[in-house]
């Protein structure tokens, strides 16, 4: 299509805005009216339900049980002995970092005393950053010391210390791959999106099935999903390593393998380092949400403990998990930005290597001191510190005092606002919905969105599913909504005032590194278990990519244009409505894009919390086992999710073509 | 011109888009803008032909988009041409096999790029001694080596300096000693100086001809600034739209533009520079009247510029004379002004 047609003339793919709109009251009051005529658009006949559940059982079942390879040879082996071989395999490494951080190598040497592990944070803090990270680092685990939950988080750590190389090669191997054809990048690039909008709960079944429970388990279901965004990044950074610096690498003679490990692959450091951030980060939320399929640590304390609704307990190991992510987060990010420096190689070894050096002194006089000190190796719990009972204390103190304020806001919420719009959502009539889904993706993006958004709308419904991915819907729709409006307006404001716009960035950044588990804590210290707690658990964790966006959006609007408007004596207001505000749009769709796929994240885990939606039915899978119910009720949310991005990528192209916005 | 030839390119051509080499080949390698047009292809480089002789320097100036940057490129073999022929040394480059090119490129060719192409994580000597170390060449020769380089483009004292501390001017040294760590014998430049500053670029191109004085390498030098086409050039070969429109001497696309489109870039160009009596003058060997045979006669070689003042301030022409001595023609105050606003 001539792009100066498109921006001309009223018609986007060929509909006119008013027959949009009459195609959409159409199917509505044709939904409506067939639906309660005809009991099949009602609800979804059960005799065209596709049995796609059993045969992805069936599946595993032939997998786990019946396919052998190289029968009667000596080689004879079956799929399961080698993801069991993987397993145990992944043993050893895990054996090690467990008996660095807190088993001791049997005899011979004791783990790392705390105050090495401190010390060596300090260091390593100081190292990469200075001063202000050093503090941070080493303040960090000084609190998992103190507050006695010293051996859980080392648990953790040493899962996470081995998990991260596994990812992060993991990711390097695949993000060079992918960079290497455009047809393997046309194959992975669906599959990350599938990979990275499938809940975790959904994929830890069939996990569970081949490999077992256990650390190993969850370090491929940690794998899933935090090497697509590795590998993303890894992709990325090769793609933007200048090409002057490729042809000046060409033109000295290199060969195809120097290119990349001496030219593309550091010149692409920084993004990779990124990506390295997000996947340590990933890595981290992960590990401690596998304790459901038996990942030790700080996660599965902490499951048991809001399973047992002990929230002192689960504030104090939640704070430790934070505690935790903000240190790893802030070491990467400033690994990240740390610019190479000069080392003089005629220096001896010591001066060469300052840091190496200091850190093999600590490592030397604290394990001498921990050796005469017991305290110094591990610190006895009446010296710990706890803070159980502060929080225990204030939960009574909020359900004696706010009960009445907090219970009829419940009350009210459930009854008048949740309850209605959840009945709503199951009473569309499916065809009702995928045709108008249909219709959307037609407008914004042609056939083939129309077409793949209608199929991914109607699956849940050929499944089996539809009611409980209403139920998804409704939560999901609620969150985003009040995510949408609550985030767009701190934003805005965030955006025009300086200070505020600190604050907020700062907040968003301080809140993402939460591992998602850790929003259960406070809404269900508030609001027990109900639908509320999880829609409020949605709405924390899935506001801040709304401010975020909204803040850069109106951020981005060039000066030039603000300073024209200004020119011609526009009031401020006309101002953000007429021009800051239109310039922005696309970036602030992205913005909502993200609060969906958010959204549709926690939906999964606040299934923990007791719903009713597709979240419960993959718990429910996980209890029993049931692979296919759980991949298929996986595959609902992720094309949920999926649909909704395309439609919205696409209305955002449209909006970014018409401005002349091009990345 | 009768040095040797260094590269030589026939009928190169580059054409984007699917089935472009059978294209060419049906339409026998002289394809028409509008079957290019037609077939739904973009041609980047059209039918070029030129040669590079050895120890000059030829400029290739075209504006943006007309093919000046994939033209060297299609002789670095950066880009593989669709078709025609290049021989570099008598050598087909065009089918040289990969190994044999690899060689090519790390001991016969160097290349500076417009944005310096360095790379960040190493230091200004590690950049330069990089061409040396994917040779395997040992560390202590190939630090010596960048030592010596340093100095050459005058960036001591900056070694262990990474590129992000270095301005534009300095990160384009470094680029430059990195192109010449090979010592190689033929020198690629793509615009070397466009990112810079007027002050800097006018500074780089004196570092250029300093060093050209002293090293004597063939040269591709790659501009959309006809000012420095003029300045650094011994020849120009102008592009457009893919195309080669003309290459010459400075003086020659001066005093004899093919197309109009040559003569917008010379209308400006310095004449009193480029233009030597020799060419203004008239071809009678006899004394007449109108020449002064008292005075000193005018070198041929002579720019207009150098020869100006004598010819204005003398009332009667004045006389040529080649590098034997023998007078060859005369030149008037007609000849000089008719020359420089014509």
């Amino acid at each position: 299509m001539d792009s100066r047609n498109s921006i001309n003339s009223p018609t986007i793919f060929n509909i006119t805005t008013k027959v949009f709109w009459l195609a959409a009251v159409l199917i509505v009051l044709a939904g409506w009216i067939a639906s309660s005529t005809i009991p099949a658009f009602k609800e979804f006949p059960e005799e065209w339900i596709f049995p796609l559940k059993d045969y992805i059982d069936r599946f595993f079942e032939w997998i786990v049980y019946e396919v052998k390879f190289f029968v009667g040879t000596f080689a004879e082996f079956k799929p399961t002995d080698i993801t069991r071989g993987f397993v145990a395999v992944m043993k050893f490494p895990l054996e090690f970092t467990e008996s660095l951080f807190f088993n001791g190598f049997g005899k011979i040497l004791p783990p790392l005393p705390w105050i090495t592990v401190v010390a060596l944070a300090f260091l390593l803090g100081y190292w990469i950053a200075g001063l202000r990270t050093s503090l941070i680092a080493g303040f960090s685990f000084l609190y998992l010391a103190l507050f006695g939950v010293w051996k859980a988080s080392m648990e953790t750590f040493a899962l996470v210390i081995i998990t991260v190389p596994f990812v992060f090669s993991l990711g390097v191997i695949l993000g060079i791959w992918i960079s290497k054809s455009a047809r393997v990048e046309r194959f992975w690039t669906p599959v990350f999106s599938i990979m990275q909008s499938m809940p975790p709960f959904a994929y830890f079944v069939p996990i569970v099935v081949l490999y077992g429970v256990g650390d190993a388990p969850a370090m491929i279901a940690t794998a899933v999903f935090a090497v697509p965004p590795v590998a993303r990044s890894v992709f990325l950074g090769l793609k933007s390593v200048p090409n002057d610096v490729i042809e000046a690498g060409l033109m000295m003679g290199v060969t195809p393998r120097q290119l990349l490990w001496r030219v593309q692959l550091p010149t692409a450091r920084n993004t990779i380092l990124v990506g390295l951030n997000q996947g340590i980060m990933m890595t981290l939320a992960m590990i401690v949400l596998a304790s459901l399929i038996g990942a030790s640590g700080l996660g599965s304390k902490l499951l048991t403990s809001l399973q047992g609704l002990k929230i002192g307990q689960a504030i104090e190991q939640g704070i430790a998990i934070v505690v935790i992510a903000v240190a790893l987060d802030q070491l990467s990010q400033a690994y990240a930005n740390k610019p190479p420096v000069y080392k003089d190689r005629t220096l001896p070894w010591i001066k060469q290597h300052p840091y190496l050096s200091i850190a093999g002194a600590i490592l030397l006089v604290t394990f001498i001191i921990a050796y005469f000190v017991p305290e110094a190796q591990v610190l006895p719990r009446k010296l710990t510190i706890t803070t159980r009972k502060f929080w225990n204390g204030s939960v009574e103190w909020i359900d004696d005092t706010l009960y009445d304020t907090v219970q009829p806001f419940r009350n009210f919420m459930l009854l008048k606002i949740l309850i209605p719009v959840r009945d709503f959502c199951r009473a569309i009539p499916w065809p009702t919905l995928v045709l108008l889904v249909g219709l959307l993706g037609y407008r914004f993006g042609g056939y083939k969105i129309a077409i793949s958004g209608a199929l991914m709308i109607l699956f849940p419904a050929i499944m089996g599913l539809w009611t409980p991915t209403m139920t998804t819907v409704y939560m999901v729709s609620l969150s985003t909504c009040i995510c949408v409006v609550s985030g767009f307006l701190i934003g805005l404001l965030s955006a025009k005032n300086k200070l505020l716009g600190k604050i907020s960035i700062g907040f968003c950044n301080f809140f993402q590194t939460f591992p998602s588990f850790i929003y259960l804590i406070p809404v269900l210290m508030l609001f027990k278990v109900s639908d509320l707690s999880a829609i409020l658990a949605m709405l924390l964790f899935a506001v801040t990519p709304m401010i975020r966006y909204t803040i850069l959006g109106l951020n981005n609007v060039s000066s030039n244009i603000i300073e024209s408007s200004r020119q011609m004596g526009t009031t401020s207001w006309q101002r953000l409505l007429k021009v800051e505000l239109p310039i922005a749009l696309p970036e602030i769709m992205l913005g909502i894009n993200q609060v969906i796929f958010y959204s549709l994240f926690m939906v999964a885990i606040a299934s923990l919390i007791g719903t009713q939606d597709l979240g419960a039915v993959i718990n429910g899978a996980r209890s029993g086992n049931k692979v296919g119910q759980a991949l298929i009720a996986g595959f609902c949310i992720a094309f949920l999710g999926i649909a909704s991005d395309r439609i919205i990528m696409a209305w955002t192209k449209l909006k970014k073509d018409k401005l002349g916005i091009r990345e | 011109m009768s040095r040797p030839v260094k590269i030589a390119c026939k009928n190169v051509w580059l054409l984007f888009g699917k089935g472009a080499k059978s294209f060419l080949k049906k339409h026998n390698n002289q394809p028409t803008s509008t079957q290019i047009l037609k077939a739904g292809l973009i041609g980047a480089v059209r039918n070029v032909s030129l040669d590079v002789h050895e120890g000059e320097i030829l400029m290739i100036m075209g504006l943006s988009g007309s093919g000046k940057s994939t033209l060297i490129r299609c002789m670095t073999r950066l880009v593989e041409s669709t078709g025609g022929e290049i021989s570099f040394d008598g050598k087909d480059l065009l089918t040289l096999p990969k190994n044999q090119l690899l060689e090519l490129r790390r001991h016969n060719m160097g290349m500076v790029f417009q944005h310096f192409g360095l790379l960040p994580h190493r230091t200004v000597l590690e950049n330069i001694a990089f061409p040396l170390e994917i040779q395997n060449i040992d560390s202590d020769t190939r630090i010596a080596k960048a030592r010596e380089l340093v100095k050459v483009v005058g960036l001591e004292g900056r070694e262990n300096y990474f590129p992000r501390e270095l301005s534009g001017g300095q990160q384009q040294r470094v680029g430059i000693a990195r192109s010449l760590a090979d010592e190689p014998d033929i020198w690629f430049l793509d615009e070397p100086f466009s990112a810079l500053d007027p002050l800097i670029r006018r500074e780089m191109q004196d570092e250029f001809l300093r060093l050209q004085s002293l090293l004597n390498k063939t040269i591709v030098f790659v501009t959309h600034d006809f000012d420095e086409a003029v300045r650094l050039g011994d020849r120009i070969a102008i592009m457009k739209d893919g195309e080669l429109i003309q290459i010459g001497t400075p003086e020659e696309l001066v005093l004899n533009p093919a197309t109009e489109y040559v003569e917008q870039f010379v209308r400006h160009a310095p004449k009193a520079k480029l233009i030597t009596v020799q060419r203004i003058m008239q071809d009678d060997t006899k004394e007449t009247v109108l020449v002064d045979s008292s005075a000193k006669p005018l070198a041929a070689t002579d720019t207009l510029e150098q020869a100006a003042t004598r010819i204005i301030n003398s009332d009667k022409a004045l006389s040529v004379i080649d590098n034997n001595g023998e007078i060859i023609g005369s030149v008037s105050k007609q000849n000089l002004l008719s020359a420089m606003f014509n």
